[in-house]
């Protein structure tokens, strides 16, 4: 029993967080905003030049071969920029899906290129334009085309770095690749949109205690009032306990049982609750300032609503934990236990 | 990363508990803060504990521990609350000061004090808060004047848990002429000493769980002293910091508590609000939650870390967590929630007295405004 990271998975965090500190600022986004853009072609090329992008793909298609927690760990500094490209997506979930299906893949050979998947639980495909292949899901089954072989319709989101679409297709314009693990996807895609949550949260949280230092009413830096203090503290309280949650989900993913289940929604849940809670404490903090659109904090809000509700709303989450409730044995004993234990 | 336990850990569990099993009283005591006979079961109870080696299993051979670490004693904890087994009525000796005195005792204050407190021989109380220093602690005006090889101690002690029935007290004193933090100094003195007296405060849940103490020149040798003159509050904070961040609510508890809340939903949601079970889900990812938080506490520690600000954060949430879960329950149960266990309708389990008790969580411990304000200036550099 070790609940501590490695040298090696705080390392690669650390690369990311750099590369993202530099390259993502709200300077940057704003510069993209003007422009209309959701991608620029410059950082993703520095992220995939840093190997990011081949974390979680196995080393059978080209990738390193790491795990889920070293992957949430990168998520987790991309949300802490509220990263504009499909990292997560693409190379956490995607192409790791594609690898299992088709590791010989000429996409997974092709270092800049990002995938888009479709999963039968969500009506949108995030950045299915900007994507060099879409994984679709028919009964169960992958399949696999390019943009202009299906029909996208633009789906506008009020995060304006996630590009929606809705997605016609016809299986007879697509590569059938067999039946795929759609339950392992979404674990991954929830589990990632958690650690994105937990950057995303202390972030908002960062912002505000900086205004908060600087800002001065009745004589005083605001954050020296208690009220101010507290709206902060109760945040970052729900950052801390959905840490280790995210933490433990990354490290029993694999498991595929009903408490590894339980747990990425548990993650899921905690996590993106503490990023709308850090982010609305934010912004009250902000005062009107932030209201503004002037001020960052509203982007940190928008992509916890959508990741909120995007991959398995709440309700679905919390189904999936009362599952694992009203299914397993409960009790202090089996906070780590298997389904297969207990079968 | 390695969220499984070793083969040694797994038959550790084992071993506690099969003994736990084989000594577990079948039915439960007298609550320790209700009537003296209630304190002397539980005392009993240590003593039986400590029989089988399990006073407290993280403390060193040589001072009535395992030397166990504290995955260990995490599992033990978790086969304690499962087998049902008493409340540790020496928690604040155990719990709080055992710790502390094992970072900052001398060898000989160690000898002295740790084995009776593993064994339940000496059963302790806190003495920290005033009537006029409860979260401005070091507003503490209590005094101690050191006299040869003594210390003469005066003063007003309020809100100490157990001090109604235990033995010993390690209270916070201030050297004249001192303010504030410094010379603040952690001595302890026997409850039945010359010049100590103690008045029992009911709580609201009608027994004596606290009490104030008066000390009119209560004489104790200076070896009494833990720390150096004017360390007190330095030391207070350590204290503190163990019992916010690990070791005064086991997540075991909270896991205990969802698993028969859970039982609960399923007996009785044919007849409650369907919205309830989101609570129920909610109160097992708080337990879970927490749990997972200490675990991570844990290896940190083993791993050389301290115990930092980010306790704060582990009090708030579990109080919180505590009231929430409480509060289900009386939902589900509706208009019987208001019934005592000796009712005839009552749920075997006594969810309003866990209520009742729950609500103090926020205040003990200290209140978790000052949490929040530690949380903020501490953790997140916000000024004072």
């Amino acid at each position: 029993m070790d609940f501590t990271l490695s040298e090696e998975q705080l390392m690669f965090a650390d690369t990311a967080r750099t590369l993202f500190a530099d390259s993502c600022t709200p300077d940057h986004w704003r510069k993209m905003m003007e422009a209309g853009v959701a991608r620029d072609d410059a950082r993703w090329a520095s992220i995939v030049e840093t190997g990011l992008t081949l974390v979680l793909l196995p080393e059978s298609a080209g990738g390193i071969g790491l795990s889920e927690t070293d992957f949430a760990l990168i998520a987790q500094e991309a949300g802490y920029v509220a990263l504009p490209e499909p990292l997560v997506e693409s190379a956490g979930v995607a192409a790791p899906m594609l690898a299992a299906l088709a590791p010989d893949h000429a996409v997974l050979a092709d270092p800049l290129a990002t995938i888009a998947i479709a999963h039968p639980l969500n009506p949108f495909v995030a950045n299915a334009d900007s994507a060099a292949a879409i994984l679709l899901e028919k009964d169960g089954e992958a399949f696999l085309a390019t943009p202009d072989q299906v029909t996208l319709t633009a789906q506008p989101s009020i995060d304006p770095f996630r590009r929606l679409f809705s997605v016609e297709w016809d299986a007879a314009n697509a590569t059938a690749l067999g039946t795929a693990d759609w339950d392992l996807a979404l674990g991954r895609a929830a589990l990632f949109n958690a650690a994105m949550g937990l950057g995303l949260a202390q972030r908002a949280v960062d912002l505000a205690v900086d205004y908060a230092k600087e800002r001065q009413q009745f004589g005083k830096p605001i954050g020296s009032y208690q009220a101010v203090k507290h709206h902060l503290a109760t945040a970052q309280v729900a950052i801390e306990f959905a840490k280790p949650v995210v933490a433990a989900a990354a490290a029993e993913i694999a498991a595929c049982d009903v408490q590894a289940r339980a747990r990425v929604s548990h993650a899921k849940l905690v996590a993106l609750e503490a990023a709308d809670k850090a982010a609305r404490a934010s912004i009250q903090v902000h005062g009107a300032m932030g209201y503004s659109w002037e001020v960052d904090v509203h982007l940190f809000l928008k992509r916890a609503l959508a990741l909120t509700q995007a991959w398995g709303t709440p309700t679905f989450h919390r189904a999936r934990i009362a599952a694992r409730i009203f299914s397993q044995p409960m009790g202090p004993d089996q906070t780590f236990a298997r389904e297969s234990e207990n079968a | 990363m390695d969220l499984t336990y070793t083969a040694e850990q797994q038959a550790f569990r084992a071993e506690v508990r099969a003994w736990l099993a084989a000594h577990v009283p079948s039915e439960p005591l007298e609550h320790y803060d209700a009537t003296r006979e209630g304190f002397e079961a539980h005392r009993q109870w240590e003593k039986t504990l400590k029989s089988g080696d399990w006073g407290m299993v993280t403390w060193p051979v040589e001072y009535g521990g395992r030397g166990l670490d504290l995955i260990q004693w995490l599992i033990f904890e978790e086969e304690y609350y499962r087998a049902g087994a008493p409340g540790r009525v020496n928690q604040n000796g155990i719990f709080l000061l055992g710790p502390t005195l094992i970072e900052f005792g001398t060898h000989e204050q160690k000898q002295r004090f740790l084995p009776k407190m593993a064994s339940g021989e000496e059963i302790w109380a806190q003495a920290w808060s005033e009537p006029q220093a409860g979260s401005d602690l070091a507003g503490v005006r209590a005094t101690c004047v050191q006299d040869g090889d003594d210390y003469v101690l005066s003063g007003h002690k309020i809100w100490s848990s157990r001090a109604v029935f235990a033995d010993w007290a390690f209270g916070l004193f201030r050297t004249p002429g001192t303010e504030r933090h410094k010379g603040l100094s952690l001595i302890f003195f026997p409850l039945d000493a010359p010049g100590v007296t103690v008045n029992a405060i009911k709580k609201i849940n009608g027994h004596v769980g606290f009490a104030e103490i008066f000390l009119e020149n209560v004489r104790v040798p200076a070896f009494n002293r833990l720390g150096d003159e004017g360390q007190g509050w330095h030391i207070c904070m350590a204290t503190a910091g163990f019992e916010r961040g690990l070791m005064l609510r086991s997540p075991a508890r909270y896991q205990v508590a969802t698993a028969k809340l859970a039982q609960l939903w399923e007996a009785h949601k044919d007849n409650a609000d369907p919205a309830l079970e989101a609570d129920v889900v909610r109160a097992h990812m708080n337990a879970d939650a927490y749990a997972l938080n200490i675990y991570q506490t844990a290896s940190r520690l083993m791993a050389g870390a301290k115990i930092g600000p980010e306790a704060s954060t582990n009090k708030i949430f579990w109080s919180e967590l505590d009231i929430h879960l409480m509060q289900t329950a009386l939902s589900i149960l509706g208009p019987i929630a208001e019934l005592r266990q000796e009712a005839p309708d009552a749920s075997p389990v006594d969810w309003i007295d866990d209520y009742i008790f729950a609500l103090a969580g926020p205040i003990y411990a200290g209140s978790n405004e000052i949490q929040r304000n530690i949380i903020a200036e501490r953790m997140l550099g916000l000024p004072r």
